[in-house]
């Protein structure tokens, strides 16, 4: 696999990333080196090998169906870059 | 010798024994802060004033007779990625500049509960993403044995305060070596405990499936008191585990006499150099002299080891990080923009530094369509050999030696135009975070004036068999008294 500028332009759409014209050469170059790096991984036989995803043997942990005191809106909404009352304000996500 | 170079242990000690207040030791490590920080930049933010008030409160209720927790009134410093309400907390990002959590991380909580004091915020690569702390998006960190060259990271500023005396103790975290290459490189004892042994709730998420917080400590003795504060189940973090905590303190104090401990045959093979190679070696005699048994195991997946890691932390940071869109909390790109899309798109682009941003862009591509089951589901499958790597090796021994890192620390500079090279220096790292075993790294040896670590791995809990070794260690050599020279390295005087 080769990654072209106009994969990295296409990875940077889906990560929200803006990139300068130069960060996607140097990415461009980075990315194909680092995935030149990970391709090793293709040496090894994992046929019927079951994958982790974690290695803590935990599963379904439940709590008891309370109510509990939550954090104070205040305290929440005192890091909003914008607020409206109790909101978060963005700008419109929808056209007219 | 100035307070700020004395374990907690001893500073226990002494408040125990009214020979010294808890004001004193605060004023002892403020005053080293001042005396250092120009040339260290070990901190973000410092808590002086509230640090002052509860050494205060402290030394009144110990002049009142009242018995307090075992750690009360020792200051600690805590890496800039763990949550303190009212607190600013940036993970080194930009992107939380002005960020001040509403609550704080179970961990620091914990030590308000035990009493300790805490003294400040420390630098870190940005939110955790780095092997020297270069990535931090405010300034390099230095060592204190050589202000050339990088402390480690990504905790660099709590490995490079504990060294400097700038704090007694410190927390960091460890995703893939970001507490033991640190503590390697600053000459402190470092531990990554077994994932599920600390909470994590209020540590900003990096990889959430590797991600573990651990002491930073002058000696094993330290770490243990620390590990016992913060080591336990919390509901809040549904990945910890109920699992009894043993008094790490006696468990330390055991005998090495009678323990298996296994050397890697792989690791000793390539890309080591010289001085490390002979600290493994004196390691090994010492503990032989001890009475411990060695005997050669193998890990022969080590070698995938961190193309795997490196696939699945930047899938999981690519997901972890996508909350960073300057909707809720942290920097917003400026007013001009038009609408949402556009509003995330340039809030990351000036928010994030690059490593963050190629890890995301790694991590984005992995885990694309098309591309999953190549990368990330491969990644996963090596992980599942690499765990049963140890599983074959600790029904041979209690536990594995291995080198930290290859290396000393290198000069500030030398790896940042290339960060596969970069990665490489946690290469020794990375297997116990895949496993989640842990992992503890102490002081071993020096070249050139730098320290050398050593690695201890144990089974999955067994936090109280690797402390239990390295005290035996520490017992038998004087790595770990050695403080860098600051008026040497630094041209200060204290």
């Amino acid at each position: 696999m080769n990654l072209t500028q106009a994969n990295i332009e296409e990875i940077a759409r889906l990560a929200r990333l803006e990139l300068s014209e130069a960060e996607e050469e140097e990415f461009t170059r980075q990315l194909n080196r680092i995935l030149g790096f990970m391709e090793r991984l293709n040496r090894v036989d994992t046929t019927g090998v079951e994958p982790t995803a974690h290695v803590v043997p935990l599963f379904n942990v439940f709590r008891p169906d309370q109510t509990e005191p939550s954090l104070d809106p205040e305290a929440v909404l005192a890091n909003a870059p914008e607020r409206d009352g109790n909101f978060f304000k963005v700008p419109k996500v929808l056209e007219d | 010798m100035s307070l700020a170079d004395k374990t907690a242990h001893e500073l226990r000690d002494l408040l125990l024994a009214k020979e010294i207040k808890a004001a004193e030791i605060l004023e002892a490590v403020l005053r080293r802060i001042r005396a250092v920080e120009s040339k260290i930049h070990a901190y973000l933010t410092l808590n002086e004033e509230q640090a002052r008030d509860e050494a205060k409160r402290i030394d009144e209720l110990l002049a009142k007779g009242e018995s307090l927790p075992p750690l009360a009134g020792i200051p600690i410093a805590v890496k800039d990625n763990l949550s303190t309400a009212g607190i600013r907390t940036t993970c080194a990002s930009k992107i939380l500049e002005n960020y001040i959590p509403p609550y704080d991380a179970t961990v620091v909580e914990l030590l308000k509960k035990n009493r300790l004091i805490l003294c400040g915020k420390t630098n870190l690569d940005e939110f955790g993403m780095g092997s020297s702390t270069e990535n931090s998006g405010w300034f390099v960190t230095r060592n204190p044995w050589d202000p050339e060259a990088v402390p480690g990271g990504s905790s660099g500023g709590a490995a490079a305060a504990v060294s400097a005396g700038g704090t007694i103790l410190a927390l960091g975290s460890d995703t893939g070596g970001s507490i033991r290459l640190p503590a390697a490189y600053c000459g402190v004892v470092g531990l990554k405990p077994t994932y599920g042994r600390v909470s994590r709730y209020g540590l900003i998420a990096y990889a959430s499936s590797l991600d573990q917080i651990g002491p930073l400590t002058k000696d094993v003795t330290d770490c243990a008191l620390l590990l016992q504060i913060i080591a336990g189940y919390d509901r809040r973090d549904s990945t910890s585990v109920n699992y009894p905590v043993p008094d790490y303190e006696s468990e330390m104090k055991k005998s090495v006499r009678g323990l298996r401990i296994g050397l890697v045959r792989e690791y000793l093979a390539e890309g080591l150099s010289e001085p490390v190679r002979a600290a493994v070696a004196n390691a090994v005699a010492v503990f032989k002299e001890l009475g411990a048994e060695v005997v050669e195991i193998s890990l022969p997946y080590t070698e995938y080891a961190l193309a795997a890691y490196y696939i699945i932390a930047s899938a999981e940071a690519s997901s972890n990080l996508a909350r960073y869109d300057g909707v809720r909390y942290g920097h917003r790109a400026g007013k001009e923009v038009s609408d949402a899309v556009e509003l995330m798109l340039k809030t990351r682009r000036e928010g994030f530094g690059a490593e963050v941003k190629r890890r995301i862009m790694v991590g984005t591509y992995v885990l694309s369509a098309g591309y999953y089951d190549a990368y990330y589901l491969k990644a996963q499958q090596v992980r599942t050999l690499i765990r049963e790597d140890f599983k074959r090796a600790f029904q041979k021994c209690d536990l594995i030696l291995t080198p930290t890192a290859p290396n000393t620390a290198f000069k500030i500079g030398a790896k940042t135009d290339d960060p596969l090279e970069m990665y490489l220096t946690d290469i020794y790292a990375v297997t116990a975070n895949l496993a989640g075993i842990p992992a503890l790294s102490i002081p071993g040896g020096f070249d050139r004036g730098m320290p050398i670590g050593i690695q201890l791995l144990g089974p999955a809990f067994q936090e109280a068999i690797l402390l239990r070794a390295a005290y035996g260690f520490e017992q038998a050599t004087d790595f770990h008294r050695k403080r860098p020279n600051l008026k040497l390295t630094l041209g200060i005087s204290h």
